[in-house]
């Protein structure tokens, strides 16, 4: 009696999923709903100080402003071009899929390198934070007064753009590994020889740039341990983390330069 | 990899293959467009109540552009849908909640 139950009505060892999808992909949505809380915090607390410190500055000129525009402009193509390469994917293109790939990560590393720009130029105006390293002539600098008096600006600004930077970056070194996998461990090693030697030492980059170190030294790891050619599902997720890096930014580029415009 | 995941895997390919490269461009066109809406609203004179209220609706709309469409959570099934929208705007709804102290210390003043 026993042996007829088992053996009738089970045809997998495993039950349909609940959402009609794959394992990963619900990881990926599992892991991205708790990341968006990390940058809800960053973004409640930028908010909370704004509004409790009246004296609130407005630092971003129209230059500054013309630039964040400018990285939005790029993180958008990105998101149209990852979109194309997980398209790519699906259809089983494997050339055009590294393609769309790599113009995502052309868009990553743009928007990266106006960041860096923009972070520097705020820097050498005396915007800075006490753990970064004294810029020379940072002493006589636009907003040396903005640093000391209201201290919350430059605290949730760097703290909240440099998350967001920080997943820019592993975005592209994700989007790197799928792309191009073991390949991709040389040229990040370049990008960290010449982001660490490029820069000055007073730089907040110059030490930053290890975190492509870190990311070089994981990545051989895991390629390592488990080397495989990555499919359409694999593109489709490393796709959603980018789409949220570039959701992220849509609501950090209008609270935090948009809203501190110097008119 | 068991057979019920690669099905699965297979079926959301097959529901991608059907996306033309039409609607994606209007949706990148519709984004940039909404951009630069906002860069221009930060240079009217606006009440900066008004001006954060116009922006933060832009930008849900952008953010729901960017999930329906390159997340491709349209096309979900509305389980996934419900589960996982209504846990994150439940959660962030929640962090809301300490937002009128912010407003409080404005009144009082920090001693």
């Amino acid at each position: 009696m026993s042996d007829v139950a088992v053996h009738h009505g089970i045809v997998d060892p495993y039950e349909p999923s609940l959402f009609g999808t794959y394992s990963k992909k619900i990881g990926m949505w599992l892991f991205l709903l708790s990341d968006s809380l990390t940058f809800g915090a960053l973004l409640f607390a930028y908010t909370y100080g704004r509004i409790s410190t009246p004296d609130w500055p407005t630092p971003f000129h129209s230059e500054s402003i013309m630039n964040a525009t400018l990285m939005t402009a790029f993180l958008l193509t990105s998101s149209l071009t990852m979109v194309f390469g997980v398209r790519a994917a699906v259809r089983g293109n494997a050339k055009a899929q590294r393609l769309w790939l790599l113009a995502t990560m052309a868009c990553g590393i743009a928007f990266i390198i106006l960041h860096g720009r923009e972070w520097s130029n705020l820097i050498a105006e005396g915007l800075t934070l006490p753990l970064f390293p004294t810029a020379p002539g940072e002493a006589n600098a636009e907003f040396v007064g903005v640093a000391k008096n209201v201290p919350q600006f430059a605290a949730t600004f760097f703290g909240l753009t440099g998350m967001h930077m920080l997943h820019v970056t592993l975005g592209v070194v994700y989007l790197g590994v799928i792309a191009l996998r073991r390949w991709f461990i040389p040229i990040l090693l370049g990008f960290w020889l010449i982001a660490w030697l490029g820069t000055p030492a007073y730089s907040p980059f110059h030490y930053g740039a290890h975190v492509l170190l870190i990311c070089a030294i994981v990545i051989s790891i895991i390629l390592w341990l488990k080397p495989k050619i990555y499919d359409s599902s694999d593109v489709e997720v490393a796709g959603l983390y980018w789409h949220f890096v570039d959701l992220v930014w849509m609501f950090i580029f209008p609270l935090v330069y948009l809203m501190s415009t110097k008119i | 990899m068991d057979a019920v995941q690669l099905e699965l895997e297979a079926e959301v390919a097959e529901q991608h293959r059907h996306h033309g490269r039409a609607q994606f461009l209007w949706v990148w066109v519709a984004l940039l467009i909404m951009t630069a809406i906002e860069v221009y609203l930060a240079y009217q004179h606006m009440e900066p109540v008004r001006m954060l209220s116009i922006l933060m609706g832009l930008s849900l709309l952008k953010a729901a552009l960017i999930i329906a469409y390159f997340m491709h959570m349209k096309f979900e099934v509305s389980r996934m849908k419900w589960w996982t929208m209504s846990s994150l705007v439940f959660c962030l709804a929640m962090m809301l909640v300490f937002l009128p102290d912010a407003f409080r210390i404005l009144r009082i003043g920090v001693h």
